[in-house]
């Protein structure tokens, strides 16, 4: 089992430009199967473009991404998908006038007869895995998501994505809309989903709730790898002098100039 | 909540439940689908009717010479439901209605009859294959105007507001062209909306009736239905999740052009002629049914039952009052004023629950 040395998934000098603005400069990264990766940095720093490119969305154009150490292509969210990445965007990405499990089995329908849904097996597959998840609606499955309160909402993102990621599942701020007890909630929820040998990928803001949750912590900066931490290697004044820029224990930082 | 949770997992909890409560439920459950002010609105204009006017307006052939009228419409409207449930609209239904209607009668054209041709025959005359070329030809009108409308919404991006005007006009105008303005008689089309193929209900009653219950099923069951309204509700949503959205308006553009080219060809069926200035206002007509009906103009929300009632409301109360006496252009305002409230409803639903 030396799984866990070969990233999950991982990016090598990934380049993005959106015309003279360069989002990433040569950025690297790497998660590891049943770790939470923490990915951290200020705003600008890149974070959502690599992101971006790892959940397929946007193409880099340099770099080489990997999912289990071959190379791939990721030209659309779809190849994420068929390599088992799920996303949980920001935004959530649900259909709010749709249900729970209409959401959570969107564009993966169980069909009959070809061209019908089968609503009932989905809603059924879709409580089963939440109760598994100790995902409680208090709702009822038939009403829209619309209803829903933001953490429940939040909850039905990531439990699709669990449900349907077989390597890394990407969270994008998961709790940065959430109360206190919603976001225990949902960190209850990392910890499950890691503990079924996934690589989670947790962008956050929150630098103690990093510390707390990760068991690596890569940092980015203008977007690059500035550094990387292990559990316990790191506190909150040392993580905010490397997302600062004061920081750094990266061999070659790229200075701006550093081509892939 | 553990247990409501594992009730859940299995098959719906059966115990206790009497027959007569599970046909409740599917009563409720009819209604649900609809906006329930409008199924109450219908009950009770009925209900008014037939009080004020015993006799005269609840009698059947009264309610048949209604279901009649709004048959075309409720076709059109069928297809209409789609386009909207995806926060898009289609003024191109008259064009659509029109060249369906023109290209029928071109079709009939087609076949030498005698002297003449199949446009001349009379009802007794006319040959099933007569018919089938000219729905197939009333078809490919609708793809046209569908496939049009569909590139120029989805890979185009033209807001479909504009882009079904810009269908509406070139079709209108092209519909004109090929009749050098002026308008086919024929009887061959007659049988498919006259007789009763089933004993007490008119073909074209039942054709709408066969329309709508396509679309129910679409709406409510089938995947594409799904999509639909998931690209209503949030388009980036759906694209994330693989659905190809541009391909899938293409797709619901089309479903509305046949739609409509095939209410054109029950059209030139049931009047016995083509009718180039006759559709102006369906694309209105229809809208006004699927908005009426519950289906949100902001998308993402469909019922196909409540654009069976919208489409039935309007002709309801223009007939009511036509038997009452009462000045038939009052049916406008009131249906004027109805529609902005209930779109107008609708939009507080929707502010009301993403507050929080």
């Amino acid at each position: 089992m030396n799984r866990a040395e070969v990233p999950a998934l991982a990016a090598y000098g990934l380049e993005k430009k959106y015309g003279q603005v360069r989002a990433l400069r040569g950025a690297s990264f790497e998660a590891f199967a049943g770790q939470v990766t923490a990915l951290v940095g200020d705003n600008g720093a890149g974070k959502s473009t690599l992101i971006k490119c790892l959940a397929g969305v946007i193409q880099p154009d340099f770099g080489q991404i990997m999912v289990d150490g071959r190379p791939v292509s990721m030209s659309d969210p779809v190849h994420a998908t068929k390599h088992g990445i799920e996303t949980v965007y920001q935004d959530l990405a649900l259909a709010s006038d749709l249900d729970a499990a209409a959401n959570v089995f969107l564009g993966r329908e169980i069909r009959r007869m070809r061209v019908l849904h089968d609503h009932k097996e989905m809603r059924r597959r879709t409580a089963a895995s939440f109760s598994d998840l100790g995902v409680g609606l208090v709702q009822d499955m038939r009403v829209p998501v619309s209803s829903f309160s933001g953490g429940q909402r939040q909850s039905v993102a990531i439990a699709r994505a669990a449900m349907w990621a077989k390597h890394v599942i990407i969270m994008d701020e998961p709790t940065a809309a959430l109360g206190v007890i919603q976001t225990e909630k949902v960190l209850q929820l990392i910890q499950k989903v890691r503990s079924r040998g996934l690589a989670v990928v947790l962008i956050s803001h929150n630098l103690p709730q990093v510390i707390d949750v990760a068991d690596r912590i890569e940092v980015m900066r203008l977007g690059a790898r500035v550094a990387r931490f292990r559990r316990g290697e790191v506190d909150v004044e040392r993580l905010i002098a490397a997302v600062s820029g004061a920081f750094s224990n990266e061999a070659d930082v790229p200075n701006g100039e550093v081509t892939a | 909540m553990n247990t409501m949770r594992t009730a859940r997992r299995g098959a719906p909890p059966a115990p206790s439940a009497p027959p007569s409560r599970s046909l409740i439920s599917v009563v409720k459950d009819l209604l649900g689908q609809t906006s329930g002010l409008t199924f109450v609105a219908l009950v009770v204009m009925i209900i008014y009717f037939s009080l004020m006017e015993p006799g005269k307006f609840n009698t059947t052939s009264n309610f048949d010479l209604l279901a009649q009228n709004v048959s075309i419409l409720i076709v059109l409207s069928v297809g209409a439901t789609f386009v909207i449930a995806t926060s898009g609209i289609d003024l191109s239904i008259p064009a659509a209605v029109v060249l369906g209607e023109v290209f029928a009668t071109k079709a009939l054209g087609w076949f030498t009859v005698g002297e003449g041709t199949a446009v001349d025959v009379t009802e007794s005359e006319t040959k099933f294959s007569y018919i089938a070329v000219a729905l197939l030809a009333a078809l490919a009108a609708g793809l046209i105007i569908g496939t049009v409308n569909g590139l120029v919404v989805a890979y185009m991006r033209v807001p479909p507001l504009l882009a079904t005007l810009g269908t509406l006009g070139s079709g209108l105008g092209a519909a004109n062209l090929m009749q050098d303005g002026s308008n086919t008689a024929t009887s061959a089309l007659a049988p498919v909306t006259s007789g009763e193929a089933v004993p007490g209900i008119s073909n074209i009653v039942l054709i709408a009736i066969i329309v709508v219950a396509l679309g129910w099923v679409a709406v409510r069951y089938s995947v594409f239905g799904r999509h639909t309204l998931a690209i209503g509700s949030n388009e980036e949503a759906a694209r994330r999740v693989g659905i190809k959205v541009e391909r899938h308006l293409v797709k619901v553009y089309v479903l509305a052009g046949l739609a409509s080219a095939f209410g054109g060809f029950l059209s030139v069926s049931f009047f016995g002629t083509t009718s180039l200035a006759g559709h102006m206002t369906d694309n209105m007509q229809a809208i006004t049914a699927v908005a009426l009906g519950g289906t949100s103009v902001f998308g993402g929300v469909a019922t196909m039952l409540g654009t069976l009632i919208g489409a039935c409301i309007p002709s309801l109360l223009k007939n009511g009052f036509v038997i009452m006496g009462v000045g038939a252009y009052w049916q406008d305002v009131a249906i004027g004023f109805v529609l902005v409230l209930t779109v107008w409803f609708d939009q507080m639903r929707r502010k009301a629950r993403t507050k929080h």
